[in-house]
């Protein structure tokens, strides 16, 4: 592999960390989802590339599965389900921006010092790669702690699942199956909570899970 | 091709168990389950008989049943075999004597399904030969059993008996499970095959050993985790109790046997230690439970821990003399145990039948609600009798032999390099000693207050003997009996593979000595002859009954002669169970149960009678499991609350476990 080869990919991967911050940042919901697109187009780019250079050409079809799905259909229906439930509000966080980019930056030392010392057979690609997908999954298990919104919650487990992806594609020889089982479940998921809101939303007139809590009939 | 005949059995077994819901009515149901069952026992048992006697080579069979990949595997070989003939023949009586005693039965529509089901379990433990498929069997054994106690569901003290049970059998499963996943080692050998070349290394020999002991140990009722056995074993239908009780406890030793003495690797010197305390306690607790005991079938059960025990003892010495490489000694002490495991399942059965005639006849457990059964019941008064004098340990019957083997190889101990050996096992004989003296007491109560005296109740006073079909089974158990104990030397012989197999040794060939004795070790320190001893009791006792007769009187009289001092003629005033236990209680009881006896006096005038109480405590059960479900308890309390979090906070509490368990990695790594 050529030093060019592994710096786009690590450059890739990356820049799927960086955005995955960029998501946390985010209190605007509109925002939230044109990062999420960002984020899902990165996703497909690397995925991509490492089709080109593990010379695997079954890995685009997870790269257009990445880019028409999770880059264009579900950011655009999320875009229209927040404008059918008319919430343009900020999303109010349980913590604070500045814990939580703390605690983020937290992760990903912690995903480094474990990927990197655990894999240490694997080859140097693989390695950074993996590091990178699980502070990717890590972030994204951050967010749905810390978002009160569900669309936020959603946006969350989308983005823990990029992380999945990239860690599945940068693994030498993961058959198709296991990838396009994994993109369609997610787009059931989607499909069910995105129904489940409207639900939700048609019942309690909110989509705010802390609001939602004292609806429940058990008492605490 | 034997074990083919065999599994193809247990399979006809299991696929019998949907007739039962299907053929109406509930007779012909009964008859066609329990024929059929024994029809397959008898062909199964034939198969196992051809294999072990012609000494046959193992065989084994994978079918693709199971895990994919890994299947099931199936192993014939002189141990199973033996374990076999115990499990078939258990079922040969049970059957025949359900034939006649099923159609008492209240609910068959909850027994008959299980039954056969219950036989194959116990067909297939004794089969495995993987850990999947024998931890697969073992937890069908105990679920179909577990029906089989919850038969009668709506008697509020089976119900306690079956969660009981369920929660043993559990904690016995999981022992078993984590020593297998010990012996299977981090690559994943499932086969026993592959657990028998592995040679584990001596901690995790160590460990697997104990956890056998306890998930065995739980199922075969070792002290102290012998809590549901009691309770379990009187609660289910009575032939269910006997296979139960003789057959299934057996089942649970054979996998101690095959799991410590196989696939452990070799023994450490202390193994025998922790087995042989066990035994021993095993062995006096239970006998002083069944002691304090009044029910018939709940007695029952607690000498079946006994028996467990004096097993234990045998297998303990065995692990102690081969730990030292002492493997002539090691194959006495084994037999011995294999032996008495033949002679339980055959005279435990045997009682447990009886019990069963007596429940159908008089629908009483309570001895002192019994009495005089002798004049109602003569045939089933016999065969009890027989099955008492083999488990009090009386030669000629089959109890004596296996339990003197047994001291024969506890005098053997002296020879043993442990000074800890050396003190502990003669410590253990002198419990074993106790223990055979103390059983011999308790059935000459059971026999003594159930049968002989006056009837205590109605339903005693108006007992008929029970059917053909039971009494058959009855006999031909007692039959068994007779033979083991004049002929032991066949059965030791049998027994000779399964040692050599196990032990590197076997006893010396028995059944070519003189006049058909058995001599373990050498004709100079001791020998047994079954049959002249037989024979001698046999023609002394005929010479003594005709001359008394011919000098005396020839005619049988009833006289109200000496009245032993209550001309009343109340059957209430008879010596009662109860008193009969009184001295024993007084001696051991005290201590061991903190027996209280409360006599309370009306005041002068009164006429309500007087009475007396006695007040016993379980301290085992009141010391270990008690505080044990109450901690249980509280912390299921305590750890409600998690079921009322938000969704946010279980999102929280995965997130932080796996946070903190990636710091774990990644301090520890």
């Amino acid at each position: 592999m050529s030093p060019i080869d592994f710096d786009i990919a690590h450059m890739l991967a990356g820049l799927l960390v960086l955005i995955s911050f960029l998501e946390l940042y985010q209190d605007r919901l509109y925002a939230l989802l044109n990062v999420y697109a960002a984020h899902a187009l990165v996703l497909a780019l690397s995925v991509a590339w490492q089709a080109f250079i593990q010379d695997a050409p079954h890995l685009y079809v997870t790269a257009v599965i990445a880019l028409v799905f999770k880059a264009a259909v579900i950011p655009v229906a999320l875009h229209r389900i927040i404008v059918r439930l008319g919430i343009h509000r900020g999303i109010e966080k349980v913590v604070s921006i500045g814990m939580t980019m703390l605690a983020g930056m937290g992760l990903v030392a912690l995903s480094l010092v474990v990927m990197l010392r655990v894999t240490q057979q694997a080859g140097r690609l693989a390695q950074e790669d993996l590091a990178f997908a699980l502070s990717v999954v890590l972030l994204g298990l951050l967010m749905m702690v810390t978002r009160r919104n569900a669309v936020g919650q959603v946006v969350g487990f989308m983005s823990l699942e990029n992380g999945l992806v990239l860690a599945a594609t940068g693994a030498k020889g993961m058959p198709l199956v296991v990838e396009i089982s994994v993109a369609f479940s997610i787009l059931i998921a989607f499909i069910v909570i995105g129904i489940f809101l409207f639900r939700i939303r048609e019942r309690f007139d909110t989509v705010d899970v802390q609001v939602m809590d004292s609806f429940r009939g058990e008492h605490r | 091709m034997t074990l083919a005949v065999i599994l193809i059995c247990a399979a006809f077994l299991l696929a019998l168990a949907p007739f039962a819901l299907v053929t109406r009515p509930v007779q012909v149901a009964s008859r066609l389950i329990y024929g059929a069952s024994l029809a397959v026992s008898v062909a199964s048992l034939a198969a196992s008989l051809a294999h072990l006697l012609a000494a046959a080579p193992a065989e084994t069979i994978a079918l693709p049943l199971g895990i994919p990949w890994l299947g099931a595997h199936f192993r014939l070989d002189a141990l199973s075999g033996f374990f076999l003939i115990v499990v078939d023949l258990g079922a040969i009586g049970a059957s025949l004597f359900a034939l006649g005693h099923g159609l008492h039965e209240t609910a068959p529509e909850r027994v008959l399904p299980f039954y056969p089901a219950f036989l194959t379990g116990m067909t297939c433990v004794v089969l495995a030969d993987d850990a999947f498929t024998f931890l697969l069997s073992w937890e069908f054994m105990s679920l179909t059993s577990w029906a089989l106690v919850m038969a009668h569901h709506r008697v509020p003290e089976n119900v306690r008996a079956g969660f009981i049970y369920l929660v043993m059998a559990s904690f016995g499963t999981l022992c078993l499970l984590l020593g297998f996943g010990l012996l299977a080692g981090s690559d994943g050998h499932y086969t026993f095959a592959q657990m028998r070349a592995a040679h584990p290394s001596a901690a995790v020999g160590a460990m697997a050993m104990l956890l056998v002991l306890f998930g065995a140990g739980s199922k075969a009722g070792i002290v102290p985790l012998h809590v549901w056995l009691p309770l379990a074993h009187p609660a289910a239908p009575s032939h269910v109790s006997a296979l139960m009780s003789g057959v299934m406890t057996k089942v649970a030793v054979y996998g101690f046997i095959r799991i410590v003495f196989e696939l452990a690797g070799g023994p450490a010197w202390w193994w025998s230690i922790v087995v042989l305390t066990l035994a021993g306690v095993t062995t006096v607790m239970g006998v002083l439970y069944a002691l304090m005991q009044h029910d018939l079938k709940r007695l029952l059960a607690y000498h079946t821990v006994e028996n467990i025990g004096i097993v234990f003892i045998g297998l303990g010495l065995a692990l102690a003399f081969k730990a030292y490489d002492m493997s002539f000694a090691a194959a006495l002490a084994f037999t011995a145990a294999l032996l008495h495991v033949l002679n339980h399942s055959l005279f435990k059965s045997l009682l447990f039948f009886g019990s069963g005639a007596v429940l159908a006849a008089t629908g009483e457990r309570d001895m002192e609600h019994l009495g005089g059964l002798i004049h109602r019941m003569p045939q089933t008064a016999f065969v009890f009798l027989v099955g008492c004098v083999a488990i009090s340990a009386l030669p000629p019957l089959n109890g004596f032999v296996s339990e003197w083997l047994t001291f024969q190889a506890i005098l053997l101990s002296p020879q043993l390099p442990s000074w800890g050996l050396k003190l502990l096992v003669p410590a253990v004989g002198a419990l074993l000693a106790l223990s055979a003296a103390l059983a011999a007491a308790c059935f000459v109560k059971a026999y003594g207050v159930t049968f002989l005296g006056r009837p205590r109740t109605q339903a005693a006073k108006a007992a008929v003997e029970a059917d053909s079909f039971s009494l058959a089974a009855m006999m031909l158990l007692a039959a068994l009996c007779l033979v083991a104990g004049i002929l032991p030397g066949l059965f030791i012989d049998a027994i000779a593979p399964a040692s050599s197999a196990l032990i590197g040794a076997r006893m010396p060939a028995q059944s070519g000595l003189q006049w058909l004795s058995i001599i373990p070790i050498a004709a100079s320190r001791s020998s047994y002859d079954g049959l002249l001893l037989f024979l001698f009791m046999i023609i002394s006792g005929t010479l003594a009954a005709s001359a008394i007769h011919r000098f005396a009187s020839d005619r049988l009289r009833r006289a109200p002669a000496w009245d032993c001092g209550y001309p009343d003629p109340n059957p209430a005033t008879q010596y009662s169970a109860m008193s009969f236990a009184q001295p024993i209680r007084r001696v051991f009881g005290s201590v061991v149960f903190q027996a209280r006896e409360v006599a309370g006096m009306p005041p002068p005038g009164d006429t309500r009678p007087a009475w007396l109480k006695v007040e016993l405590r379980d301290l085992i059960w009141d010391y270990l499991y008690a505080p044990l479900a109450a901690t249980v308890g509280s912390a299921a309390e305590r750890l409600n609350r998690l079921q009322f979090l938000t969704i946010r906070q279980f999102l929280t509490l995965v997130f932080g476990a796996l946070v903190i368990l990636l710091m774990v990695l990644a301090v520890w790594s």
